[in-house]
């Protein structure tokens, strides 16, 4: 953490930051076989458990979701992970958003098939693209492990998945692999950069790991100044400090 | 049936930059004007104040403030024998809406054409034998020159309150300035923006190399300011809210800000939003055009009569209007006929990110829009192609419109997308890193064109717009050649890592990547109708009380940002109209 000592809010982070072994957090819950969605399933890293009950995913999508978010922004020895930070919580409420259901899109047919140059061209607007990709790939991974579904596997087999689906090498009937994967990816980035007021980056826990000021959007005073770090921890939208 | 509306003087059909000029304009000169724009009204306040405009979630994933694809897209493909598809959701360029359009949420680059930008084809022929340019290549001149536009690029600097330094006045180079740039009349209205770091440096890695660098003119108010019309404007504070945002703070010029807030409210003025325009109408002769048929906000089907009729949406929307509309001859690729679609280009824009240790304080969430340095060592007729391999030119340049984690962090060769080792690295380079970009021109060719779609339909049932376009050899050596300069520039600085991306040799084009919102071509102006849809004053050359300034009306797009070209010739159109037309109407240039 060679940039700690020039940010008093990274200190602070850093030392107010309880770390939990892999596993025994939210990973370990969710290998625990809970089938059903909900507080349990994502418990917080100081083991309170997470009040945000889903209402867009079903339970099978939740497990899906938590363990993958999990495993593309892992918590770890450089800062928060995304289920600490509302991630989850975070798509859930985006998947009820008309952009999730394709309100900017272009989204009448015909549909055909073109190279990825063209952009997307299939007919499922964003929140079904996870919603339908969830069950391919947890089908997909029924058949290859013995029933076992994506939350089921440990991190290393959910690592090698994750790997494959965004190489394009999992072939799933119903949506592409790495278009799935791509649009998972981005709506995690966007849970765990977004302003907390979206439900992810609880406490802003992502800005003060890079060292964003969030919202201040005024750096006239800082534009020419070179020999230190810029000084002031993140303000969100609704005026919370970080 | 349709609502007829009473007759105005003129119609204007979208409430973008040339809009506002030319409602500014034509108001001025007692004319009643009605504005027709697709999208909802929008000003500083309330829809850019603080902190909601801010929200990058909003601003960058949902595109709040640019044009929704759901009604209106284009479709593309790469040959004329392909099929194209749909632009379904928003990637290589970004097409506003709403009142102040693009002019809303650009960053405020303001360049002025070079001289010779207006000559491209004689210049070349001249310079290097008719043989040098390839057989497709449909470059043509521009119908004017730069002297004649350069009191209304003056103006628009003017209007915008343009920060910059000037680089030749009266023919007498400027130290600090551009020595390449054609003479002007007098300095910029405002002195440049402060430097933030990737730009001071670029100051010195250019003098390593030999280059004459400057800074970038910038429509960001350096100082507080007001301009001709009584606007005011706030000095920018550098919030890094600029591209995909509407300026909270009075300071980046827009239609919004710096034009509007005259022409609202005048007698003989009148805003009409949620209008989406269907069709220019077109007497029996198909010689006059008398009004447009649009849609109101209730979604009522209604008929604006009008003497003048301006088209003044984005670029792509006014060939749209115009085929739909049956204004002159489509091209036609196979014949090299007609006139409308043809002459597409875009911009081909390249970028090096450089990522530095945690001494260097590069703060990209820091962001002055159009603010920066850049150089025309290798643009214009300073490129000469029996060297670089390529006609046109390109300008590198650092600028620094600010950045969010929301709209991406790159990331260093070689670090994975997701896990551990990205975190990692984001966390690491966040706050030391800048890039410099390189923004180099597009020529125009026989296959590269905009014309009516087969088979998809907008939310009101016309053909979509369909854009046929892919890279050229001449453009993919270009941005090759002048990204080897930018690396080579970008080594004297000795960073960490470098990440660069030169087209590779046959790469085709890739709507799924923002590349520049600047789209150029298809209604262009020139000294021949059966080669050009429009003639120097942007008039229609089939309909002679249609006019369509805008950025259609380049026969190839330059090495710079198009916006400073865009306003000169709105300014320049609206004096013809003024002028010439109103006195004697008809066509202003004969056939």
């Amino acid at each position: 953490m060679s940039d700690d000592k020039q940010s008093p809010s990274r200190r602070r982070l850093i030392k107010s930051l309880v770390f939990v072994p892999m596993g025994v957090g939210a990973a370990g819950a969710l290998h625990g076989g809970l089938q059903t969605a909900g507080a349990a399933a994502t418990a917080a890293p100081e083991g309170k458990p997470n009040p945000y009950t889903p209402t867009f995913f079903n339970a099978d999508e939740w497990r899906f979701l938590n363990a993958a978010v999990d495993r593309l922004i892992p918590h770890d020895e450089h800062g928060p992970g995304a289920i600490e930070l509302g991630v989850p919580e975070f798509i859930d409420r985006h998947m009820k958003t008309p952009y999730a259901h394709g309100s900017i899109w272009y989204m009448s047919g015909p549909w055909l098939d073109a190279p990825p140059e063209f952009g997307y061209q299939g007919k499922l607007p964003l929140c079904d693209i996870l919603r339908v990709g969830m069950k391919n790939f947890d089908n997909h991974c029924a058949q290859q492990f013995n029933g076992k579904k994506f939350a089921d596997l440990d991190k290393g087999q959910q690592e090698a998945m994750l790997k494959e689906a965004e190489g394009n090498k999992l072939k799933f009937p119903d949506i592409s692999g790495k278009i799935f994967f791509a649009n998972l990816l981005a709506e995690t980035r966007n849970g765990y950069f977004a302003d907390p007021g979206h439900g992810g980056n609880k406490g802003m826990g992502s800005w003060k790991m890079i060292g964003y000021p969030g919202m201040r959007a005024d750096y006239l005073d800082w534009v020419e100044v070179r020999d230190r770090a810029y000084p002031i921890p993140p303000v969100d939208l609704a005026g919370n400090r970080g | 049936m349709a609502i007829v509306k009473t007759k105005v003087d003129a119609v204007i059909v979208g409430a973008g930059w040339t809009g506002a000029i030319l409602a500014k304009e034509l108001t001025d000169h007692g004319l009643n004007v009605v504005c027709l724009e697709r999208g909802p009204d929008r000003d500083t306040q309330p829809d850019f104040a603080y902190p909601r405009v801010v929200d990058e979630l909003e601003g960058s994933v949902h595109r709040r403030y640019l044009q929704a694809l759901a009604q209106e897209t284009v479709t593309i493909r790469h040959g004329v024998n392909d099929t194209a598809v749909p632009y379904r959701q928003m990637g290589s360029f970004k097409p506003g809406t709403g009142v102040g359009g693009a002019g809303s949420h650009w960053s405020g680059a303001h360049f002025r054409p070079l001289p010779e930008d207006f000559l491209l084809r004689s210049n070349m022929e001249q310079r290097f034998g008719k043989k040098l340019l390839p057989e497709n290549m449909s470059i043509q001149d521009f119908p004017i020159t730069y002297d004649e536009l350069e009191p209304s690029l003056d103006h628009f600097e003017y209007v915008c309150g343009t920060s910059g330094k000037a680089g030749v006045i009266n023919g007498q180079v400027q130290e600090g300035g551009n020595p390449f740039e054609g003479s002007r009349k007098r300095e910029y209205p405002l002195p440049p923006n402060p430097n933030y770091l990737g730009s001071e440096w670029f100051y010195k890695a250019a003098k390593e190399m030999g280059y004459h660098a400057y800074p970038i003119p910038a429509s960001n108010a350096s100082r507080a300011y007001i301009n001709p019309y009584g606007c005011q404007m706030g000095p920018c504070n550098a919030c890094g809210f600029c591209s995909d945002y509407g300026c909270l703070n009075y300071s980046k010029a827009s239609p919004n800000a710096n034009v509007w807030p005259v022409v609202r409210g005048r007698k003989n003025f009148e805003m009409r939003t949620h209008a989406q325009v269907l069709k220019v109408n077109l007497a029996d002769d198909k010689k006059t055009a008398t009004g447009v048929t649009y849609l109101d906000a209730q979604g009522r089907e209604t008929e604006q009569p009008a003497d003048l009729v301006l088209l003044c949406a984005f670029s792509l929307y006014n060939v749209h209007l115009m085929l739909v509309s049956g204004i002159g001859t489509p091209y036609d690729p196979v014949t090299k006929t007609g006139t409308i679609g043809k002459n597409y280009s875009y911009q081909n824009l390249n970028r090096v990110v450089m990522y530095f240790d945690e001494t260097v304080q590069a703060n990209p969430f820091i962001g002055i829009g159009g603010a920066g340095a850049t150089f025309d060592d290798l643009n214009g007729k300073q490129n000469d192609p029996t060297k670089s391999g390529f006609v046109g030119g390109g300008i590198v340049w650092a600028r620094q419109p600010g950045a969010g984690p929301v709209r991406g962090i790159p990331t260093p060769p070689g670090v994975p997308n997701w896990g551990s080792a990205w975190k990692k690295s984001v966390k690491e380079v966040f706050r030391h890193q800048f890039y410099y970009e390189v923004q180099g021109s597009c020529m125009s060719y026989d296959d590269a064109y905009l014309s009516l779609d087969p088979t998809y339909k907008d939310a009101f049932g016309r053909p979509l717009l369909r854009m046929t376009f892919d890279w050229h050899d001449n453009e993919i050596k270009a941005s090759q050649f002048l990204v080897g300069k930018a690396q080579e520039m970008c080594k004297v600085l000795n960073p960490l890592a470098m990440k660069g991306d030169a087209k590779k040799d046959g790469q085709h084009y890739d709507v799924t990547q923002y590349q520049s919102t600047h789209t150029c071509g298809g209604a262009i102006m020139g000294k021949d109708p059966k080669t050009s849809a429009l003639n120097k004053y942007l008039q229609s050359w089939d309909v002679s009380n249609v006019f369509a300034p805008g950025a259609n009306a380049f026969p190839q797009n330059n090495g710079y940002n198009p916006t400073g070209l865009v306003g000169g010739l709105a300014y320049w159109c609206a004096k013809a109209i003024r002028e010439q037309y109103l006195s004697n109407p008809g066509p202003l240039v004969q056939a």
